[in-house]
């Protein structure tokens, strides 16, 4: 029921079904005396229906249309009773498709469900006020509810809604006896539909309103036309790749993760959702001694995937470490946390950063060229965000063209692929499953992993700092004796 | 401040009026055909057309416009046709064929009071916040089925819910055109409605958020038509993003190196893909028949999916600028409502609003499973960060964590936080 909240967001427009198209032409193919399914009279007390179906042939004659299986066609019929194309016969409110010999019936178009308007309150309190003179004032529960709360919120409009349930009762008490029966039974399967009873969903049910109206025509004013024409006119300019060129690109990509892909080949030991033993997260985790094979090889693929594995990522620092070269690493690892960083930070990240990287004589000096070194530092006089994507992306590129191939060839990377580790692939017996499921390992918070990387960090930083001969020897660490 | 700084260096000043903040009412009045008021969406100083504000020119007209218009985008077919010399099949042709796929419901999280709206994993592969339409947001550990923390927000409808990079905060927004950010503790009673940090400010409803690299800024789509940038610390708006003409329904981040764009679809059947420096929408998808629900991009970062409500799911390849592929049966009618890739991007998932859940094999096109178990529309989909399951928030107020594999499904008979039933596959 679309009760009127107190808070108007300023939503008014119902969103797009296009769904409902494709039902209708599906339904009244259905309904095809010829081809459709096939209907019969069915005896209901005294009066004789006409034109009604069983579930049974109902979910044949969707498999045999759509070529699909049982299951699936059996869903398919339910939303199809679900938004009221069809209707059940006996328990009115149960919408769904049973596969037996439970009758249904088809909607006339008139019940149909449209995109345009809404089933209005006014004519759901007309109809349940019909309803009342009808059934004298024996109401089922839920029509009870609904009846009480359009009672009490339509008051003004009470007297109107009651002259026209009036009316159309003696109407409808001059239409023959089945006639009157079916549209009885037609109307009511609507309402339901569309007013369902507490805690059960109308499949009519589609969220939130729209703020802009998806139906409505797209005026074009001129400053729309011209922004569309700039936007062509640089999409023009813009190089686009062949599509075989992108295209083979898309299938390398898979073949060469085909093996990561945890949907396509089992991980090893075994998937933690499956026996509910969380080994496979803790040997890839970040921290690990010696990590799997199937990691090191995922490393192998790009740079990219090196450093987006934190294990990778130390592997590599280490590699660097010992070509002294770590300050490029440092440099970029740095500028991304002032890219993504919060923007109080800016100034200060900044003269860190330049002096510790940039100046000339700093201590983890990069080597850029020139060029970006010297349009580096003019931007870095009113810094913001982007000011070091250049620099950035000139060491991300030496690292990757250059550092990472001798990463591959190093002794570290080599050794570290004849040490992964190939764990075994779990086999548990049923026993054990079941003690698996009770004994789930809660792992550890992600706000203590954070915090204690963030101490590492720390550690880390301090430890890279430059050693100051003069405090040493004012200390007497160095002795020069 | 520094990012302001930035932006004026780039653009110059805007020549145009009133001080409206990211929002509808200046577009709205901009859309009237009043040729003399010079009002536009981009009022800001962060314009990126400050030609298209000023009035016509002299000589044009809005029929030569749409002249220049029609001419432009026929040469722009013609160019991508010319680079357009295959198909995904025939190249797919290569590709082995997938096994069959057997998924089960490996846990049902009972816990949310009506619908589940949006959902969103942890990057430590266990974790998940979801969050429902009658406010709760609720932090799941998936694996154990134990709900580890509950905000009640002061709005319903939360659409939005997203997991901060660090595992140490959620951000959540819906009608109540806020992004709220909740800083996670690990103290259990702890009310985590006292830290709250209202970050975005839209003017109409939040339709989806996510964190970009760090905790530190968050990317918004709104009911209003624009897309925003946030800075969490201050509340900031670093950058706006104004180019669909209807409500932006949903947005998804590159995963690339540069990691410097990401695309939005919208109720006006467009997908754009926007540029995060400039706020410049860099390239535009119109290629659907109704609303685009969701967009996710594939694992290489160099193509995006699209759910809509025109039931079809379609690829697109950002750097042959075009629609590739279109994953769509004449049996699916109803409307889909969310995408997600796997691991490899050779897997598809797409939940649609008959509460089933397609898997599409994204090179050869072709359905590989259906599943089914949800008694209401599906309304959220995500892979899990290492791609060992995925999640589906529904509209029965459940989510399910779903992997492959052959064996009967355990569940906890007693303990635990949330009592649950076993699963069942079917309607009634």
């Amino acid at each position: 029921m679309t009760i009127r909240t107190l808070r108007d967001y300023g939503q008014h427009y119902r969103p797009r079904m296009a769904c409902l198209k494709n039902v209708e032409v599906f339904v009244v193919e259905m309904q095809d005396p010829k081809s459709g399914v096939k209907g019969a009279d069915q005896k209901l007390n005294v009066t004789i229906i006409p034109h009604v179906i069983n579930g049974q042939d109902i979910l044949a004659w969707i498999v045999t249309k759509m070529k699909v299986t049982t299951e699936e066609a059996q869903a398919f019929g339910t939303m199809l009773v679900a938004y009221g194309y069809i209707y059940p016969l006996q328990n009115h409110r149960k919408l769904v498709l049973v596969p037996d010999s439970t009758l249904y019936r088809f909607q006339t178009p008139y019940f149909w469900p449209v995109q345009k308007w809404p089933a209005e309150d006014i004519d759901y309190a007309i109809y349940l006020a019909r309803r009342n003179i009808r059934k004298k004032g024996m109401l089922e529960p839920y029509e009870q509810q609904h009846y009480d709360n359009l009672h009490k919120w339509m008051n003004p409009k009470w007297d109107f809604i009651v002259m026209q349930a009036t009316e159309q009762y003696k109407a409808n008490k001059e239409r023959k006896k089945p006639d009157r029966v079916v549209l009885d039974c037609q109307e009511r399967a609507y309402w339901i539909v569309h007013r369902p009873p507490r805690r059960t969903h109308s499949a009519m049910d589609y969220g939130l309103d729209r703020l802009i109206d998806p139906n409505a025509e797209e005026v074009l004013t001129f400053d729309v036309v011209r922004r569309t024409n700039i936007f062509l006119t640089q999409a023009l300019m813009r190089s686009a790749v062949k599509s075989s060129m992108s295209l083979t690109a898309f299938v390398k990509f898979v073949t060469t993760h085909h093996n990561h892909d945890p949907f396509l080949t089992t991980p090893v030991p075994s998937n933690p959702w499956i026996t509910d033993s969380d080994e496979f997260w803790q040997l890839n985790s970040r921290s690990v001694d010696i990590p799997t094979k199937l990691s090191v090889e995922r490393w192998v693929l790009s740079f990219w995937e090196l450093i987006s594995d934190p294990r990778g990522r130390v592997d590599f620092k280490l590699f660097l470490k010992k070509e002294h070269s770590a300050e490029n690493m440092a440099f970029y690892e740095a500028a991304e946390e002032m890219r993504w960083g919060a923007a109080s930070a800016i100034p200060e990240k900044s003269q860190f950063i330049f002096n510790t990287f940039l100046k000339p004589g700093a201590p983890r000096w990069i080597n850029i060229d020139g060029r970006t070194m010297g349009l580096t530092v003019k931007g870095l006089v009113v810094p913001h965000r982007y000011v070091l994507d250049a620099a950035q992306t000139h060491i991300f590129l030496l690292m990757k063209k250059d550092t990472f191939y001798r990463y591959l060839k190093s002794p570290v990377h080599k050794d570290m692929q004849k040490r992964a580790l190939v764990p075994a692939p779990h086999v548990f017996t049923d026993a054990q499953l079941e003690a698996n499921v009770r004994n789930r390992n809660p792992g550890v918070s992600p706000i203590l992993q954070w915090q204690q990387e963030e101490e590492e960090k720390a550690a880390a930083a301090v430890a890279a700092r430059p050693i100051d001969v003069k405090a040493m020897v004012a200390t007497n660490k160095l002795d020069r004796k | 401040m520094c990012d302001q700084t930035f932006l004026a260096i780039t653009f110059g000043p805007c020549d145009s009026c009133s001080e409206n903040p990211v929002g509808r009412q200046s577009r709205l009045d901009g859309r009237s055909q009043r040729a003399t008021k010079n009002i536009c969406s981009c009022c800001s100083p962060f314009c990126p057309f400050p030609m298209a504000c000023q009035g016509l020119a002299s000589g044009e007209t809005l029929k030569s416009l749409k002249a220049e218009s029609e001419t432009l985008r026929k040469k722009l077919e013609e160019e991508r046709k010319k680079l357009h010399d295959v198909e995904l099949e025939k190249v797919a042709e290569k590709a082995e064929a997938l096994g069959e796929l057997n998924m089960k419901t490996r846990r049902t999280l009972k816990g949310h009071g009506n619908k589940v709206l949006c959902m969103d994993w942890c990057k430590d592969k266990r974790r998940i916040v979801s969050s429902s339409q009658d406010g709760k947001v609720i932090v799941w550990d998936a694996f154990t089925t134990n709900k580890e923390h509950a905000v009640t927000m002061p709005t319903t409808w939360v659409m939005a819910c997203a997991y901060a990079p660090s595992g140490c905060a959620i951000a959540c927004g819906g009608l109540d055109n806020k992004c709220s950010v909740y800083p996670l503790s690990l103290d259990k009673d702890e009310n985590l409605a006292a830290k709250k940090k209202s970050v975005a400010m839209h003017t109409n409803y939040l339709s989806g958020c996510t964190f970009t690299n760090s905790d530190m800024q968050i990317l918004t789509s709104s009911g209003d038509g624009t897309s925003a940038l946030w800075d969490v610390e201050s509340g900031q708006l670093l950058q706006s993003f104004h180019g669909h003409s209807a409500d932006v329904l949903t947005l998804d981040l590159a995963p690339s190196e540069t990691g410097n764009t990401f695309v939005s679809g919208g109720s006006d059947k467009k997908a754009n893909v926007w540029d995060l420096r400039s706020g410049q929408n860099v390239q535009s998808f119109d290629t659907h028949d109704s609303d685009i629900n969701c967009v996710k991009y594939y694992p290489s970062g160099d193509a995006f999916a699209s759910a809509s409500d025109d039931s079809t799911c379609r690829l697109f390849d950002l750097r042959a600028d075009r629609e590739v592929s279109i994953y769509s049966k004449d049996s699916i009618m109803f409307g889909a409502a969310s995408v997600d890739f796997s691991l490899s991007g050779r897997l598809l998932f797409a939940g649609y609003n008959d509460y089933t859940i397609n898997v599409w094999d994204v090179l050869k096109g072709t359905r590989v499973a259906i599943l089914f178990g949800h008694e209401n529309r599906v309304s959220s989909l995500r892979v899990s960060p290492d791609g060992t399951a995925f999640c589906s928030g529904s509209w029965d107020n459940t989510l399910r964590v779903r992997q492959e594999g052959r064996g009967v499904v355990r569940e906890l008979k007693q303990g635990g936080t949330t009592p649950y039933l076993k699963n069942i596959f079917l309607f009634n």
